[in-house]
């Protein structure tokens, strides 16, 4: 049994900076409020741009009639759909492979010919104050035609639903597309249903013949929000040459400078956008909202414009995850092995095509070996924002309805849940149900490090208390991405590199360098650079910065490695192939005289042939999946459903954890979302299609008074495809825990909780029904 | 030679087959030769105005989803698959 300790980390390999834990170097700013966030940015003659929204969830814009705002004195502009770019709706790769409708993204900015959410951007003014901005707006007259909203996604594919969009063409392809538009003379009637896709392997229907034990059972989500502190912001200038910068608050510069480019008509060259410290994203920083607005304001103002959305807008007018419908049914042997398994997903979009189902349909059932199985997932339009992505879009609802069906098959074949995944989970060579052999992972490892804790093993007495566990696989994505690196005579070194740092990768990033070059991440100072000052950085997202920008710095560090190797060949007067560098000392391998560190050198730069300047461009592939198991013990307050969390340990494989501290809170962080995903958060939605909890009071995320100590236990089980093993670490943490609680409530009153959020009301329902017999 | 599984929306082109092998040193190649097979296959994978894979097709070959698409290298024995690109968060 492992020892008890809050976190633990079970490595197998150790450096000397990597897997340490130095102090985040922008950690001193941040909580001194010196660090510069978007809304921070304040210019000389900067005016600020505010939003008119729609006040109905579905309506024709029959008029705007902006006359009244523009004659406001504090008013210096006025914008509509008129002054956006109208792209094709044909769904377009970017230059450096991001996938988008900017028809659909144009539509969403601001809306064009119809509303199709309540909060859909309708105009924009910008004046002297933002004050000023908010009277104009009022002056501005829309008359609309209401349209019944579809806010439902079984209710959205009905074929007599209204139509979100009345030209969407239905996509069943191999690939899921941002969606996409029937050309004009194309009879077929538009629909709501986006893209459908399937995946099978094997023989299902076999397969469930050969099961004793089948469960099969429904589960559905809703719509709940990545609650981020910053709300979106953005500012923009132009410049007399016609360039345009942007400062904003993102998860890519470069999708900020991409997508501005498109939706204003310059080219890419021309946007300069700088990325600003970011007050968390989870996702949903991946799209923007403000900043091709804010730039057409300032080029009708001719002065610098700042757009900032408030609490609200952020809640109505920015993407929340999906709701769900998910209907799983997995059958097995008597003694435990799945024999088959098939499920159906159903994802609300919102008001645009591009769901996250395809993460829930690839990764739902990734952590098994099941011979026989078919998924089939829909992407479908409603009367909601367009969802954007959340920690594993896609994974956490469908975990929900995999792991809480696998609980109840081993109650139904009386077998330990850990020992019934070990019996059946996933490894290298075990092919997926979406076809492709699982590479190396880490699953077995946390399951086993599950069953040897002594959170698994201890008692938990008492009425109305449970404990549950459940698992969750995350892809893990990579991309292009660039470091560069100067060396100082002082033996200091700079590092730009691309990736906005969200979770602290600007230390995990640095601390790939230093151990490469065998200099304290402290000698390190990372900067993150734009979009003209660092090649082009794919988002952070995906849990992908770690490995992919991680991959950059150590390459870049590899190759001030080479130099300096060069320079002591140089003033040595012998061939580089005799020197060797070694935890930051280059020595020569036969003359132990010939010896410099890295100080000694980097101070030599100048007269040994000039500025010593490490750079990397890459785009490294196997990004490597990563999985994990969580256990909660959790109180259920009868008379009240109050829910308590009492002990709560996530087991995750990080492949190396290159700062211990930083993956502990990613992994804390995810949970804790997880809990208020489970027990309390949810989208509350009126008739009307309005949501009508939107702000912080209303809206409940758990604080620090809901949650125990999240207990973690990192498992290192090494990704061969990266130099130090990383795997990303940021994402599948979210996947578990509904379903953990949930298997935990059944453990506590004896009932299954199939929708979200079990919130008090859901879980007092449920005692009742038990009470009166009913389901 | 690679092997090439079909995804399930688009076996009806293969009379139902869910793997074929086909020759090809490049993910272009085995598309190009699936084409000649089974045509119609080339056009639900490959974007001729912009010469890549669909817009939302990754491409896994040997497991690990290839970052430069086409231009993959294939290798005899490798497995090739054509999935829905994920998005991270």
């Amino acid at each position: 049994m492992l020892d008890y300790k809050p976190n633990i980390v079970l490595s197998n390999q150790e450096y000397n900076v990597v897997g340490t834990r130095p102090v985040r170097p922008d950690g001193a700013d941040k909580v001194t409020g010196k660090a510069n966030y978007s809304a921070d940015i304040n210019l000389p003659g900067m005016i600020f741009g505010k939003m008119l929204r729609s006040p109905h969830a579905h309506a024709v814009i029959k008029s705007i009639d902006t006359s009244k705002a523009e004659a406001h004195p504090g008013v210096r502009a006025v914008v509509t759909s008129a002054d956006i770019q109208k792209p094709s709706g044909r769904a377009s790769e970017l230059a450096e492979g991001a996938m988008v409708n900017y028809k659909f993204l144009s539509n969403n900015v601001l809306a064009d010919g119809k509303v199709l959410y309540k909060g859909h951007a309708v105009a924009a003014v910008a004046a002297a104050s933002a004050h000023a901005a908010e009277e104009a707006l009022k002056l501005i007259e829309v008359e609309y035609e209401v349209l019944p909203p579809v806010m439902d996604g079984k209710e959205a594919m009905e074929e007599d639903s209204p139509l979100v969009h009345e030209r969407l063409a239905g996509m069943t392809t191999a690939a899921i597309r941002a969606g996409g538009v029937l050309d004009d003379d194309d009879p077929t009637r538009g629909t709501n249903i986006a893209n459908h896709f399937e995946f099978k392997l094997g023989e299902p229907d076999e397969g469930f013949k050969q099961a004793d034990v089948i469960v099969e059972k429904e589960v559905s989500t809703v719509a709940v929000h990545q609650g981020y502190i910053e709300p979106h912001c953005g500012t923009a200038q132009w410049h007399e040459d016609g360039s345009l910068t942007i400062w904003s608050s993102s998860q890519g510069q470069f999708t900020v400078r991409d997508y501005t480019a498109r939706l204003v008509g310059i080219p890419v060259s021309k946007v300069r956008a700088i990325p600003m410290e970011i007050g968390g994203g989870f996702g949903a920083k991946l799209t923007m909202y403000m900043e091709p607005v804010a730039a057409l304001l300032a080029r009708k103002a001719g002065a610098p414009v700042k757009m900032a959305m408030n609490r609200t807008e952020v809640f109505e007018a920015s993407g929340p995850t999906s709701g769900t419908y998910i209907s799983v049914k997995i059958g097995a042997t008597r003694d435990g092995k799945i024999t088959a398994a098939s499920s159906t997903l159903i994802f609300e979009a919102g008001a645009f095509p591009g769901s996250p189902v395809p993460g829930g349909a690839q990764c739902m059932m990734a952590a098994y070996d099941i011979p026989n199985a078919y998924i089939e997932g829909y992407d479908v339009v409603v009367n909601r924002p367009k969802t954007s992505a959340y920690r594993a879009p896609g994974s956490p609802a469908a975990a929900f309805a995999m792991e809480t069906a696998i609980d109840e098959l081993c109650e139904k074949l009386g077998m330990d849940p850990v020992d019934f995944r070990l019996l059946n989970s996933s490894k290298e060579g075990v092919r997926r149900v979406t076809g492709p052999l699982m590479p190396k992972v880490g699953f077995i490892e946390t399951l086993e490090a599950a069953k040897a804790h002594p959170h698994y093993s201890s008692s938990l007495e008492g009425p109305y208390r449970g404990r549950g566990i459940a698992s969750g696989f995350w892809g893990n994505n990579t991309g292009p991405s660039s470091a560069v690196a100067l060396v100082h005579p002082d033996g200091k070194i700079s590092m730009t590199e691309g990736s906005p740092d969200i979770g602290g990768t600007r230390a995990s990033v640095a601390q790939q360098m230093a151990e490469v070059l065998g200099v304290p991440m402290e000698d390190i100072n990372t900067q993150i650079g734009d979009t003209d000052s660092i090649g082009f950085t794919s988002n952070t997202g995906g849990s992908g910065v770690t490995f992919k920008t991680g991959f950059a710095a150590y390459t870049a560090a590899q190759d001030i490695k080479q130099q300096m190797i060069q320079r002591a060949a140089r003033i040595w007067d012998v061939d580089a192939e005799d020197v060797e560098y070694e935890n930051g000392t280059l020595q020569h391998k036969s003359d132990p005289e010939l010896r410099l560190t890295f100080q000694q050198l980097a101070a030599r730069q100048t007269p040994t042939g000039g500025p010593i300047v490490g750079r990397a461009g890459v785009n490294p592939g196997g990004a490597g999946p990563a999985l994990a198991t969580h256990i909660v013990d959790l109180e259920v307050d009868p008379d009240t459903g109050k829910v308590t969390i009492l002990r709560y340990t996530a087991l995750q494989d990080a492949g190396k954890a290159i700062h211990p501290s930083y993956v502990e809170g990613q992994i804390q962080g995810g949970v804790a979302q997880g809990i208020g995903w489970a027990l309390n958060e949810e989208y509350f939605i009126n008739d009307q299609g309005h949501m009508v909890n939107s702000s912080y009071l209303d809206y409940r995320m758990p604080t620090s008074l809901d949650l125990p100590m999240i207990d973690t236990v990192v498992v290192e089980v090494a990704n061969p495809n990266h130099p130090f093993g990383v795997r990303g670490v940021g994402e599948v943490c979210i996947v578990p825990p509904m379903a953990a609680i949930s298997n935990a409530l059944y453990n506590a009153i004896g009932v299954r909780l199939n929708s979200l959020p079990m919130n008090p009301g859901a879980i007092l329902e449920a005692l009742w029904n038990k009470e009166n017999g009913s389901k | 030679m690679p092997e090439v599984w079909i995804p399930t929306t688009m076996q009806s082109l293969t009379g139902g087959l869910q793997k074929v092998q086909i020759e090809g040193r490049t993910v272009r190649q085995v598309i190009n030769n699936l084409e000649r097979e089974f045509p119609g296959v080339k056009e639900i994978l490959y974007d001729e105005e912009e010469d890549d894979l669909q817009t939302g097709i990754a491409v896994i070959v040997d497991g690990e989803a290839s970052q430069i698409g086409l231009l993959e290298r294939v290798q005899e024995t490798s497995e090739v698959h054509f999935l829905p690109a994920i998005g991270g968060g």
